[in-house]
């Protein structure tokens, strides 16, 4: 471990503010391409699934 | 060698099945390696002597500026297999790594903007380095506009593989910028061929995180392919079969 204390390793010697919002963004960002494409297969599948019950009734 | 893997990777019922193998080990791959590697990288790596703990922006600045380049480059050469071989999977390739490289600009652009603040002094500089990052980033755009924009599948899958052919003029650019110009950017801090000037431990968080960036990478272009194909295919029976098979899991 590089840091002494909890606090030392958030204050990252006065970066803290760059290193943290840097990590957030781009894990925000990681997430985001990890969940767009999750949600339009859910969105897809529902789509067609609605499709098949509208054709099995007709 | 043994060329049949090739075929077999224009049909996109091999695709499909194979790549449901691979998806689950890229998944864990990329979250293992990417966690293990941002925590030595934040928490046990030693800070830079000039540039203090500022400098951890690294872990992911480089590995992302790095997966932004590479995709590019796996588009032009998909553009080039389409065009040469009429390979149906390669324009979805495509049209699907196309955005995650845009996001990975972004990420490099972003995380670029914060280091450079405290480092620097300054958001943003007009320097070669970064003025070609943004020209990918425009590029990207370009070929995810262009995918967009022509309805015809076949005639899109031309114009975006020749758009991402001439485009990858730019890689060079980016890659060299620091040693053509006078840039602010620092010169290249880690290649495959040289042993590193940092010390171990600075380094090996640093290759963890990029190897967990590609896995990254390629899991989340499997997903997005891999629905595209479905959607592609939704006339063929397999296809059908396998949604089929999607929805009564989910319902």
């Amino acid at each position: 471990m590089n840091f002494n204390s909890f606090s030392e390793f958030l204050a990252m010697g006065n970066h803290g503010v760059y290193v943290w919002s840097s990590y957030a963004i781009s894990f925000a960002i990681l997430l985001l391409n990890v969940a767009l494409p999750l949600m339009a297969r859910q969105r897809y599948l529902k789509n067609e699934a609605r499709r098949l019950r509208r054709e099995a009734q007709q | 060698m043994n060329w049949t893997w090739f075929h077999k990777l224009g049909s996109p019922k091999w695709f499909y099945e194979i790549s449901g193998r691979w998806l689950p080990w890229l998944s864990v791959s990329a979250v293992l390696l990417i966690v293990v590697g941002a925590v030595m990288g934040l928490a046990y790596a030693p800070p830079d002597y000039q540039q203090g703990n500022s400098f951890r922006i690294i872990y992911i600045h480089v590995p992302a500026a790095f997966l932004a380049q590479s995709t590019y480059i796996s588009l032009a050469i998909a553009g080039v297999v389409g065009l040469v071989w009429k390979m149906k999977i390669a324009d979805v390739a495509v049209q699907q790594a196309a955005p995650i490289g845009a996001w990975m600009t972004v990420i490099a652009l972003v995380t670029g903007a914060v280091w450079g603040k405290p480092t620097w002094g300054a958001w943003w500089v007009w320097d070669a380095r970064l003025t070609a990052m943004l020209i990918l980033l425009f590029l990207y755009f370009g070929i995810i506009a262009l995918g967009h924009a022509i309805s015809n599948r076949e005639s899109s899958a031309k114009a975006c593989a020749i758009l991402a052919i001439v485009g990858v003029v730019n890689i060079p650019i980016i890659k060299y910028s620091v040693d053509w110009w006078n840039t602010l950017h620092q010169p290249a801090t880690f290649t495959i061929t040289e042993k590193p000037a940092m010390p171990m431990e600075m380094w090996l968080p640093l290759l963890i995180m990029t190897i967990g960036f590609y896995c990254f990478f390629a899991a989340v272009l499997l997903m997005r392919m891999r629905l595209e194909v479905l959607r592609r295919e939704s006339r063929t029976r397999w296809a059908q079969a396998e949604v089929a098979r999607q929805i009564g899991r989910s319902a």
